[in-house]
């Protein structure tokens, strides 16, 4: 398999705007992931059982658009 | 081979493919029997059957079917593909924008074939000279619209023309049996005394309206599927309308208090000019159109008082700005209570499931964070965002579309794709331009 390349993607619901969030199945705690749809940000804890929570993480707020 | 295939199809399905299909199977080598009602198909015409039950001799599968033609239509797609004939459309007023925009769709659509363009200034040219885009996609010249050409050549009729005239030509098509989607304003408002409060005329046939459904597929689905006569909505209305419907109907916002800002585009003002639309004056405005009273405020909250059950009011100011192409309806609402973004999600993605010209833009990332009418040119999207300002409990939905895409002709073509059992997105899924 080549480097980057994903197996076993898990998918859980976006806790912002629902839709369908994919968390690679090599993930570790503290990772970040990205929402496709709404964009929010979320860090990963993964417990010692494998459970994976989604945490909002901090971000830097953007001037856009002003 | 030999082998008996049993074939009844449902009530209501759309005439010319029952036909192709009954072909396709004595084609096959299949004995098909139909359990007809009244048949003209010797004429290759009609069929109307009642029930449905195939027998496929080569895999040996029978399937059963007894109500929904849409289910009949996708087996029969995959099972066998379409060798029948295509199913013909007329455009009339096919020389305006709306027309040409239907033209531009119907001549790339997998199901149909345009076998009219009428238009009575530019008779017997062809659709290049007024259409540009559209060279080399068809021979077709403009006829003059005249009733017994329409009703032999077309099984399928959108009128493209301005409100008051097709009150005029329309009823005299209604005798013919053919599916009719008009474009304009004159069978949208079923209150028939409307039309004097926002029209400025009296509606000569005012027991036709309700033969006419408002066709907003992502509302009236499955009441459009069996329907013969569509009056498509306003532009802004249904930009407004695909907006607000989810949060009406979960209740939850202030009814007496909505406020719809609009800006359109210079293609929504169609294609015959004014001196305000000559390029000095028209460049680069920003100009207040109707600030209060705009005609498309009477179909919004029809629509939306019909879905809600209560009387709804709405506020809406337009603003012609400097495109051609789009509209952006930014629409402030009050609501009860504090949402939060969720909520707000879930209230939209509940509604429009399966939706697929309704997307969502709400992003935190990227070039486009709202709808923004810019990259939906040419396309039958209606992109819907939404903000939550905490202070004054006010929702502010953002909805933005092509007005003569899901403005006009894509949600035309769209409602006859469901009428005629063809896919619902069929010749519509253009993604857009970018840049542009
Ligand atoms: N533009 C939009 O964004 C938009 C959006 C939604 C709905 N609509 C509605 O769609 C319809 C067409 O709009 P449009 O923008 O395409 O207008 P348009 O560009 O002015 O075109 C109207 C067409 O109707 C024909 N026509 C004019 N007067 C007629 C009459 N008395 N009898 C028969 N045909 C007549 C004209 O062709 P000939 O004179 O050559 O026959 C012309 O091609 C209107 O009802 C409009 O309200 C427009
Ligand atoms: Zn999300």
């Amino acid at each position: 398999m080549s480097g980057g390349e994903l197996k076993d993607l898990s998918e859980t619901d976006c806790p912002e705007c629902s839709a369908k969030i994919r968390i690679p199945s090599d993930a570790i705690d503290g990772e970040i992931v990205t929402c496709p749809d709404c964009g929010t940000g979320f860090e990963l804890e993964i417990s010692g059982s494998g459970t994976v929570t989604l945490k909002q993480a901090e971000s830097v707020a953007e001037d856009w658009g002003e | 081979m030999g082998r008996k295939t049993k074939v009844a199809i449902c009530g209501l399905m759309a005439e010319v493919d029952a036909f192709s299909f009954v072909t396709e199977l004595e084609h096959e080598g299949a004995e098909s029997s139909c359990n007809l009602q009244s048949s003209n198909f010797a004429k290759k015409k009609i069929i109307y059957c009642s029930r449905m039950s195939i027998r496929f001799p080569r895999t040996r599968q029978t399937l059963k079917h007894k109500s929904s033609r849409f289910l009949f239509r996708k087996r029969e797609r995959n099972q066998f593909p379409l060798a029948g004939r295509k199913v013909r459309v007329g455009v009339v007023g096919a020389s305006g924008y709306v027309g040409g925009e239907i033209l531009r769709i119907l001549l790339g659509h997998p199901d149909a074939v345009v076998t009219l363009a009428t238009s009575k200034q530019y008779e017997g040219e062809p659709l290049h000279r007024v259409h540009p885009n559209l060279r080399t996609f068809t021979d077709l010249t403009f006829a003059a619209p005249k009733i017994d050409e329409i009703t032999s050549k077309c099984d399928f009729v959108f009128t493209a023309t301005p409100h008051g005239s097709s009150i005029r030509f329309v009823p005299t098509l209604l005798g013919s049996g053919l599916r009719i989607v008009d474009m304009s304003a004159d069978f949208r408002l079923k209150n028939p005394t409307a039309y004097e409060e926002w029209y400025g005329y009296k509606h000569p046939n005012p027991e036709l309206i309700k033969d006419f459904l408002y066709g907003i597929p992502e509302i009236y689905r499955f009441e459009i599927k069996s329907s013969k006569l569509i009056s498509n909505p306003g532009c802004m209305a249904i930009t407004s309308i695909l907006a607000l419907v989810p949060f009406v109907k979960a209740g939850l916002i202030d009814e007496e208090h909505v406020v719809i800002d609009s800006k359109i585009g210079s293609s929504g003002g169609g294609a015959k000019p004014t001196l305000g639309t000559h390029h000095a004056e028209r460049y680069g405005v920003v100009r207040p159109y109707k600030p209060i009273r705009h005609r498309h405020t009477a179909e919004i909250e029809q629509e939306l008082s019909r879905l809600a059950g209560r009387e709804i009011r709405v506020s809406m100011t337009p603003h012609a700005v400097n495109f051609v192409r789009g509209i952006l309806c930014t629409i402030h609402c009050f609501t009860k209570e504090k949402l939060d973004a969720p909520r707000i999600w879930k209230t939209l993605r509940g509604f429009y499931e399966g939706a697929r010209f309704v997307r969502f833009v709400r992003d935190k990332k990227g070039l486009a964070r709202y709808p923004d009418p810019k990259i939906l040119a040419g396309s039958n999207f209606c992109d819907i965002g939404f903000e939550f300002d905490e202070r004054a409990n006010r929702l502010v939905l953002l909805s933005a579309t092509d007005n003569l895409m899901k403005g006009a002709a894509g949600n035309a073509v769209q409602c006859m794709n469901l009428m005629l059992g063809f896919e619902e997105s069929a010749g519509l899924l253009f993604p857009g331009l970018h840049p542009i």
